[in-house]
């Protein structure tokens, strides 16, 4: 049978369930997918021997006479920041070259124990750090949309570029990814798919390897929103492994998916239209805004008046948690170790692994994160973005006080751009990239971005919703309003 | 404020990051940059705001103080680019 990489989680799980298909013939469909995209480059480490063998388990699974989890047998990309047992997984770095961890991150062992195929790792930008999946050991992940005929290769957005790409690709049903600043939802943005960042603690980030801990948070990135909700439950809940997890029962999101928002108040902030933002964006925008109010929602301006900072916050906040983090790679443990030279000491040998193994970006953040908490500068960089951060989470909280029930924004200031574009810029005009989606993780809520519309060029274009802490069920179903009133059916045409 | 390069070569060296000498008068201009757009956070008024610590107001979980794990000695050491002997092999640290 062809065309089954095509079919959506919900579709696929339906006829695995009806014994229409199985997930051996769904798996093999997607792998045959897989070898025909290496112009994506989006998988890194094919799994196709553990694909086989999960797909069989959960074909004996599908057999029984109980039924079997949403997730069981269903074929999934895994970004290359999750730890996966025996299976390569070097966060797109070089400096965890050949590492293969002992141990299985949480949301993996979640979805496997769900029944879930792995199909195989996914390209990142290296540890996470970068809005345009350019920095990573693997080389680029190419977006599968195109400008017009234009055949420029465009970026699938960053970090998460390669989960972006297979997904938008149909290489897979759905892919994990994990947001820092906007990493799921700016991709999913940029290649037409949908991407949620659940509130903070909502999944375990044990075995995730870790950038920011007081940002990262992993998601579903998928073909819909009803796949976004039945991928999101299977990944979350709480894990005694990680001490920032919720102890908070797991709802069934996707039976929260009613598509009535009929009394639901959305904020649109009016800090969000910013100068210079391109008129696609702006149209974009208001379109969303009528469709909530088509769909029976109350509309209202609000003002979160901290927005601006929210960027030099995260760019203080980031670069200092991630500089703590990476101080693990020293090339005692695992990954690269530098050859040393007669008479070098360990010293040499951590300043030699590092600047060898750590590309420009992560090099440049690390060094920015040292700075912020050096002697001297704690307090003036450090200690005064954590309290700007504070006011960001409390403008959310006023709103929020105020009975808004979801906010709605873009999710990124234009479509994707071609890569190499942004070479010369410098790293400040790329982290514009995550303007509209980075003080959600600064306010650790969740948010989700939807594809709702494609730009002069034919590009997708995302719409951002942002929710209440803890009401995933809530934000999810204001995002299949959106998803039922956008109507976007666009795919990229298939030139790989 | 301004990044000369005696303080790019410290904040590598305190990174334990080898930049080599050609190289930071770049480094410089890009911290120039990136502390540049930080600065702010200069003009906002932080009085009497606590800084945060967490985003979720909860109490970090405790368990019992007791043994859980162990017992993983070649798990620990199968990624080591050098071990010998179960432990691993560094560089003479102490002279």
């Amino acid at each position: 049978m062809s065309g089954l990489n095509t079919l959506t989680i919900a579709e696929a799980r339906d006829k695995l369930r009806a014994k229409d298909i199985t997930s051996t013939e769904l798996t093999e469909a997607c792998l045959a997918q897989i070898d025909t995209a290496g112009a994506l480059n989006a998988f890194v480490h094919g799994t196709a021997d553990l694909a086989r063998q999960q797909a069989a388990r959960a074909d004996e699974r599908l057999q029984g006479a109980d039924e079997t989890p949403a997730m069981c047998g269903i074929p999934l990309g895994i970004k290359d920041l999750f730890c996966t047992k025996g299976v390569a997984s070097q966060a797109g770095s070089a400096i965890l070259n050949g590492f293969q961890p002992e141990y299985e991150s949480t949301v993996t062992q979640n979805l496997f124990d769900a029944g879930s195929v792995m199909l195989g790792k996914l390209n990142m930008d290296e540890f996470a750090m970068g809005s345009s999946n350019e920095t990573s050991t693997y080389g680029n992940a190419v977006n599968p949309w195109r400008r017009g005929n234009d055949d420029a290769a465009l970026t699938p957005g960053g970090s998460s570029g390669g989960s972006a790409s297979a997904v938008a690709a149909d290489l897979c049903l759905g892919a994990t990814g994990t947001d820092t600043g906007g990493s799921i939802r700016q991709p999913a943005a940029f290649t037409g798919i949908t991407g949620i960042k659940p509130t903070y603690g909502r999944c375990s980030r044990w075995g995730i390897v870790a950038f920011a801990s007081s940002l990262d948070q992993a998601g579903p990135m998928t073909k819909d929103v009803r796949d976004a909700a039945i991928m999101l439950e299977a990944m979350c809940g709480h894990d005694p492994k990680d001490s920032t997890s919720a102890d908070l029962a797991v709802p069934n999101f996707e039976a929260m998916l009613t598509g009535d928002i009929k009394g639901k108040v959305i904020g649109i902030p009016r800090e969000y239209r910013m100068d210079g933002m391109p008129d696609e964006i702006e149209k974009l925008w208001a379109d969303g805004t009528a469709m909530m109010k088509d769909a029976g929602a109350t509309v209202r301006d609000i003002s979160l008046p901290h927005t601006k900072y929210a960027l030099p916050t995260y760019y203080v906040i980031a670069p200092a948690e991630a500089s703590s983090n990476l101080a693990r790679y020293d090339g005692v443990r695992y990954g690269h170790r530098a050859t040393l030279a007669q008479g070098d000491g360990i010293t040499e040998m951590y300043e030699k692994t590092r600047a060898e193994g750590f590309g420009p970006e992560v090099q440049r953040r690390v060094m920015v994160g040292t700075y912020v908490l050096s002697a001297g500068f704690y307090d003036a960089y450090y200690n005064r973005a954590r309290k700007v951060r504070t006011l960001i989470k409390r403008d959310f909280e006023n709103v929020f006080a105020d009975g808004i029930d979801a906010i709605l924004t873009p999710a990124t200031p234009s479509a994707a751009f071609g890569l190499g574009e942004m070479a010369d810029a410098d790293p400040v005009a790329m982290y514009l990239n995550d303007v509209f989606t980075v003080t959600v993780n600064l306010a650790g809520l969740p948010g989700i971005s939807v594809p709702a519309g494609l730009d002069r060029q034919g590009l997708p274009l995302g719409l951002q919703l942002i929710g209440r802490p803890w009401e995933e069920g809530d934000l999810l179903n204001c995002a299949y309003a959106l998803e039922g009133a956008a109507g976007f059916v666009a795919k990229p045409g298939k030139w790989w | 404020m301004s990044i000369d390069l005696e303080t790019a070569a410290k904040v590598a060296k305190l990174a334990r990051i080898r930049v080599e000498k050609e190289a930071l008068p770049a480094l410089a201009d890009e911290f120039n940059t990136i502390l540049g757009f930080i600065e702010q956070l200069s003009e906002v008024d932080v009085e009497g705001v606590e800084p945060m610590v967490s985003v979720t107001p909860m109490r970090l979980k405790r368990r019992v103080d007791t043994v859980t794990d162990g017992d993983q000695q070649a798990a620990v050491l199968s990624n080591a680019p050098d071990a010998r002997e179960g432990f691993f092999a560094v560089p003479k640290v102490v002279e």
